[in-house]
């Protein structure tokens, strides 16, 4: 037919597609549907965490039992373990790299935001799949490729990229500088580039389905604070990871095709100069932290959009400051782009530049903080029900205050001078970005497993996994502040190097003692995960008693969502206990008209406008229907 | 049944717009993020000076009228298929897509130019930014070209008309949008080099 009536066209193809010819393949891999993509996002999401967790965990083994013998990992990392039981240190630092690379980039950003912006959008809009399921799909399979990539990396001759996750060059540009930057390096860039089409695909369906797919009476100002913290985290990376595709193009000239985009001087040991000349490394660092910043963030706001929800609906209390939260989401948004060079003040940057974006970091902690006390004030008085997602919910906003302030600290230049580059920036951002952004993601998933499998997760599980989990991250992460404020630089091979440094020894080890308990506490959860997914208890329809439309649908939701009509909305997602209510909620389908024994007297006068927009609205429906047919 | 209803829903959103339309929008919103942050990223590094200064290649200004001609017979086009004329449809289709490769190869005669001047890919970045503009801008006018071909191929189908304009307006759009992006850059390249 004519590609011009896409529109009805292609909205008519989904639903015979899945009624008529579902198999293994378009069910489970190859699918179109956003809850099964969600789903797939969320399984290679964990195994990635596995991984980048494995990682961390053979690195601290060194940094905390630096003359252990690791012979035992021979049958594992092979010539990575010399004869003496030792790690290489060139494997170290590809360690470290393939920790961050991971865990920020596929883990907290494809497994996160694609998780729970394909799950959650569509169902909490009012949508029946997303604006283009083909885009979707092709964004799955982009990351897919794009782990495989990186996998196969980590199995090279000279080991996987070596450079930091921020690969810096020259480092990262030269392949005579250390063994990653060779093969591990054109691998990681070109995984990174899929990935980054992975997010733009992701990205652009997400911010289309949400500006047009919202069912009736779903305005902007009727959104779930999930849903507006997914959209303006699409909008961060549209904006963003196109400038780390303009970086990592540059970096690829400079490696394969010998541009000087970077590169300029350059000795190697004692050999003449490189014919490099005229580039600038800070360039890169400019381009890199443009979208480094903004990926922060990234990873963050949706963590934050899942905990407005979850600490809302177990709190029984509409979130406090609704407005104020979407205001400090949008400022958030903004100045994330106009901070990034707070990553750079020791680069050799003009210092007045420098207090310009000091200025502007520090204004980033304001819409930061009303957050946080948004969330506390939620909380407060709140009929608390501590259901596991709530603790992780409450989890995060700890970790987000005390992540937080040591941010306050590092946004001061002077102050960072001292500390930029030490374990101090790893306490900082484990804290408020890998902590925080880890816990929201539990939080998302023992809220919504019921939604997702038609199932229970076990609770008691839960809190032992959560309990493990919160004392361990501080455990891990709060000593490393003093050892950033001795003076101790990350990415070092060895604390005894130096005598102020053997000092730590000890913590070290209490350090990665306390990091193998809380990789091993993960093991409950997936335990939890995949017990729960066939074996636990079978949830009600809305085992929360929450307000959001993703609970009218049937326990185990077919592709298109809602059987019958999509149900309109009524009103915010926020009324819990409201005064005369029957019920501790009121779900946003509930006419205003129908519970007059709780409506405000600004509600009660909007009935009267609701009752005329139902029988107009009834009328255009049969109007629509008689020209359709 | 039920796809009715999600036509009827997708239809009645106020500022709703045609979903790929939207997506091809926001597909254009990323390519100009990449050249405004290659286009810094060529500011910052001229600032640091050691700059080689040579005269953009005389070619730019040809490619620059014909990218814009073929823009103009696109939009003939477009204005044609809606009252469906679609004879001039066809023509403008053809003359807009010829005018496409040709812009192309006026492109690949700049890179001739440029190293008959001794200004390479590689060497002062001054000349590999040049190469990094104009080559990663007809890559995307590649794209473009393709997607006039396919619609071209489906207006000799009777598939674009004015009951039937979805792709040819976002063929138009992206055009359009090509077209603007390169005399951005060269505009650019005007101004700063
Ligand atoms: C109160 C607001 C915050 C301020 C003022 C702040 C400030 C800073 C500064 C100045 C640095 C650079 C330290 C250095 O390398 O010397 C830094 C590093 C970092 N921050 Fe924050 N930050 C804040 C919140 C956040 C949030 C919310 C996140 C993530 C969700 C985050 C993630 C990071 C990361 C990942 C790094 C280290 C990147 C690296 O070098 O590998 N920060 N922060
Ligand atoms: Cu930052």
């Amino acid at each position: 037919m004519a590609t011009a009536s896409v529109a009805s066209h292609s909205a008519h193809d989904h639903d015979h597609d899945h009624e008529h010819k579902e198999n293994f393949i378009t069910k489970y891999i190859f699918t179109i549907d956003h809850k099964m993509i969600g789903k797939q996002f969320l399984v290679t999401g964990i195994f990635w965490a596995l991984i980048g967790g494995f990682l961390s965990i053979l690195f601290r083994l060194q940094l905390g039992f630096p003359d252990m013998d690791l012979t035992f990992l021979k049958p594992l990392l092979g010539g990575w373990i010399d004869d003496g039981g030792k790690l290489d240190p060139n494997f170290y630092l590809a360690l470290v790299t393939m920790h961050g690379t991971i865990m920020v980039f596929f883990v907290l950003t494809a497994g996160l935001s694609g998780t729970f912006s394909n799950f959650l959008i569509p169902l909490q809009i009012g949508a029946r799949d997303m604006a283009s399921g083909f885009m979707n799909m092709l964004s799955y399979w982009f990351f897919f490729i794009s782990g495989v990539i990186m996998f196969i990396s980590l199995f090279l001759e000279n080991g996987p990229a070596g450079g930091g996750w921020v690969v810096y060059p020259p480092l990262s540009a030269l392949e005579q500088a250390i063994p990653g930057s060779g093969m591990g390096m054109t691998l990681w860039l070109i995984a990174m580039t899929f990935f980054i089409a992975s997010s733009l695909l992701g990205g652009i369906n997400y911010i289309s389905t949400v500006i047009n797919l919202r069912t009736k009476g779903m305005s902007f100002s009727r959104l779930p604070l999930t849903i507006w913290a997914f959209f303006l985290t699409a909008v961060i990376g549209l904006l963003s990871f196109p400038v780390l595709f303009a970086a990592a193009l540059l970096l690829v000239f400079d490696r394969s095709f010998g541009t000087s985009f970077y590169l300029s001087d350059i000795y190697i040991s004692g050999e003449g100069a490189l014919p490099n000349t005229g580039g600038s490394p800070v360039l890169y660092q400019h381009l890199f932290w443009f979208l480094g910043h903004p990926e922060v963030y990234i990873v963050l706001l949706p963590a934050l959009g899942i905990t407005s929800e979850v600490i809302a609906t177990n709190s029984r209390k509409p979130i406090f400051g609704y407005k104020a939260m979407i205001i400090s989401m949008l400022g958030i948004t903004i100045l994330s782009f106009v901070v990034w060079a707070h990553h750079m003040f020791v680069s050799g940057m003009n210092p007045f530049l420098g207090s310009i974006f000091m200025f502007l970091t520090l204004i980033i902690a304001i819409p930061s903080a009303v957050k946080v006390f948004n969330y506390l004030t939620t909380l407060w008085r709140g009929n608390l029900i501590f259901t596991p997602g709530m603790l992780f919910s409450i989890g995060l906003v700890s970790f987000f205050i005390s992540g937080g302030l040591t941010g306050i600290f590092l946004g001061n230049s002077a102050i960072d001078i001292q500390l930029h580059d030490t374990y101090f920036v790893v306490a900082h951002f484990h804290l408020v970005m890998g902590s925080a952004s880890f816990f929201g993601l539990m939080a998302g998933v023992y809220h919504w497993f019921p939604k997702m499998f038609g199932r229970m997760m076990d609770a008691r599980l839960g809190y032992v996994h959560f309990w493990l989990t919160f004392v361990g991250v501080y455990l891990v992460f709060f000593p490393m502040h003093y050892i950033g404020i001795a003076g101790f630089p990350r990415r070092y091979y060895s604390f005894t190097t130096y005598d102020f440094s053997s000092a730590y020894t000890d913590l070290n080890m209490f350090v990665s003692v306390a990091a193998i308990i809380t990789f091993a506490a993960q093991f409950i959860f997936l335990f939890n995960f995949f017990y729960s997914m066939y074996r636990g208890r079978k949830a009600s329809l809305n085992p929360w008693r929450s307000t959001t439309l993703e609970w009218t649908t049937p326990l185990h939701p077919g592709h298109g969502n809602w059987p019958g009509e999509i149900p309109a909305v009524y009103r915010w997602p926020y009324d819990y206990s409201k005064p005369g209510a029957n019920e501790d909620f009121i779900p946003q389908t509930v006419p205003l008209s129908a519970t007059p024994e709780s409506n405000l007297p600004h509600e009660q006068e909007l009935v009267k406008l609701e009752k005329e927009i139902i029988a107009e609205e009834g009328e255009v429906l049969v109007a629509n229907e008689s020209k359709e047919s | 049944m039920e796809e009715k209803f999600a036509y009827i829903e997708g239809a009645e959103q106020p500022i709703a717009m045609h979903p790929k339309k939207f997506s091809l929008w926001l597909f254009m919103v990323t390519v100009v993020m990449i050249f405004a942050g290659l286009t810094s990223a060529y500011i910052v590094r001229q600032s640091e000076g050691n700059w080689l200064e040579f005269d953009l290649p005389a070619v730019f200004y040809y490619t620059s009228g014909i990218i814009i001609i073929s823009s103009i017979f696109l939009h003939w086009a477009y204005l044609s298929a809606k009252k469906d004329n679609l004879m001039q449809l066809r023509i403008g289709m053809v003359i807009a897509s010829v005018l496409g490769l040709a812009f192309l190869v006026g492109q690949w005669y700049s890179f001739v130019a440029l190293v008959d001047m001794d200004v390479y890919l590689v060497g002062n970045p001054s000349g590999s930014f040049l190469y990094i503009f104009t080559g990663l801008h007809a890559l995307h006018l590649v794209s473009g070209v393709i997607f006039l071909i396919i619609v071209l191929i489906s207006s000799f189908r009777y598939k674009v008309h004015s009951q039937s304009m979805v792709s040819m307006e976002m063929c138009v759009t992206y055009w359009h949008f090509l077209g603007a992006l390169w005399l951005y850059l060269f505009t650019f390249m005007l101004l700063n080099h």
